[in-house]
């Protein structure tokens, strides 16, 4: 988390990085296989980490359709971290294959009634 | 392979073409001669050759960098196509690429294309894939091979009275969609082609498919149908692909669809695998799956012929 918060203030507006799966806790995981995120549509908290991880022999990215955040191109078996702070449901796609597409979406955490 | 002959010897069009195909071990030669059908039988090198008129190459598919277990060496398969393109008995024109030269767009991977693909000593003309743009505004493939073109580098430009159109559909990819050309491009394409004549034999090339090859890969062009509407009372129209990493066909009115084998990896048929990756075949398979095409003009008989040739067998 550290590694991610440096980089985000070294990065200016840059809020993710391409890092080596280091010991992190709690990771919530989309896994990118055979050209399909998996799970397509993944409901986390706000403030939630979500990482993508490319298990093909391609290279991929991860582009929200509203332009919220874009990965480098990852290649296979590199990582993508996003860190959403603001509920709402973001769409995004592969930019290379934008056939691949998914859907994150993000629940306040001050609502009791909120279950995933 | 496809093909669609959808209306065809209904009468209602004024169609002088004909196709004909032969499948033979070495590739694919098809012909079309004015209203009629011509089989070549077995295709060798000899028959492209007693054509006289314009022949170009296309290479594609490239990946140069790859050292995936579907081919640990793209390099060297590159290499290898290039060497049998300078062994031909007679040389080509030019050649065009149509697209993902690079794997990963990194500069050495541009270097090192540049470096095997120029021993051909032809001129190349290229369009983008999508894997030759992954930098921030594509600014290496501009760099190299963008001077001269508008827009995101698609141009155009005559050889031997046939009208070349090199066009860019893998920019601006919108979210569940296939290849894009978009607005700019389609409106520049209608002014390129605005003053040809009907007959003019026109070439379109472009990475992905224009045609829907198979929805659910994305192999196709979302506005694709557009760029043929452009090209409807043209008498002879190409479309060369790449990007699916193998010979695929269909003929549709005056319109010949053809994609292109790559030079580093084949990709398997649509629907046949999980998905479009990188299919990983037999060490001994690998180079019959792998190679370049020949393309054969030859004006006043209307005569065209698609020579695919594999790396071996």
């Amino acid at each position: 988390m550290r590694v991610l918060l440096m980089a985000f203030a070294m990065g200016a507006a840059l809020a993710c990085v391409l890092a080596p799966l280091a010991a992190q806790t709690a990771i919530v995981e989309v896994k990118i296989d055979n050209f399909v995120f998996s799970p397509e549509r993944l409901t986390v908290k706000a403030g939630t980490t979500v990482t993508w991880i490319n298990h093909d022999d391609i290279p991929h990215t991860v582009a929200a359709k509203d332009r919220a955040f874009k990965s480098k191109v990852m290649d296979s078996d590199e990582l993508f971290s996003f860190t959403f702070s603001t509920p709402g449901e973001y769409s995004y796609f592969c930019s290379l294959h934008p056939h691949m597409t998914g859907t994150i979406v993000v629940e306040g955490t001050t609502g009791s009634s909120a279950s995933q | 392979m496809t093909s669609n002959n959808d209306g065809f010897g209904n009468g209602t069009t004024r169609r002088k073409v004909l196709e004909c195909m032969t499948w033979a071990g070495t590739g694919l030669l098809w012909m079309v001669s004015g209203g009629v059908p011509r089989s070549l039988g077995l295709v060798d090198q000899s028959v492209a050759q007693e054509k006289q008129g314009l022949t170009f190459l296309q290479i594609s598919d490239s990946h140069v960098g790859f050292d995936k277990p579907a081919n640990p060496n793209a390099k060297g398969t590159l290499e290898e196509a290039i060497g049998r393109i300078k062994a031909l008995p007679q040389q080509p024109s030019f050649m065009i690429h149509t697209g993902d030269i690079t794997h990963l767009s990194k500069p050495a991977e541009f270097d090192d294309a540049d470096k095997i693909i120029s021993q051909a000593k032809l001129d190349v003309h290229y369009v983008p894939g999508e894997h030759d743009i992954i930098d921030e505004e594509a600014k290496l493939y501009r760099e190299r091979y963008g001077r001269g073109s508008k827009g995101d580098g698609w141009y155009s430009f005559d050889a031997g009275g046939v009208h070349f159109v090199g066009l860019v559909n893998v920019k601006n990819l919108k979210a569940g969609g296939m290849g894009s050309l978009g607005e700019d491009q389609l409106k520049w394409l209608a002014g390129d082609l605005k003053g040809k004549t009907a007959s003019t034999p026109v070439v379109l090339f472009a990475h992905i498919p224009l045609w829907v090859v198979y929805e659910t890969w994305g192999w196709g062009t979302d506005d694709g149908a557009r760029a043929l509407d452009v090209l409807k009372g043209f008498g002879s129209v190409t479309v060369l692909n790449g990007h699916i990493h193998q010979v695929m066909q269909k003929v549709e009115g005056n319109v010949v669809f053809h994609t292109a084998r790559s030079t580093a990896f084949p990709q398997p048929a649509p629907g046949s695998a999980p998905s479009p990756g990188p299919m990983k075949v037999a060490e001994d398979k690998l180079r019959t799956m792998l190679g370049v095409a020949s393309v054969t003009f030859k004006r006043g008989d209307q005569r065209l012929a698609i020579i695919d040739t594999p790396l071996q067998g």
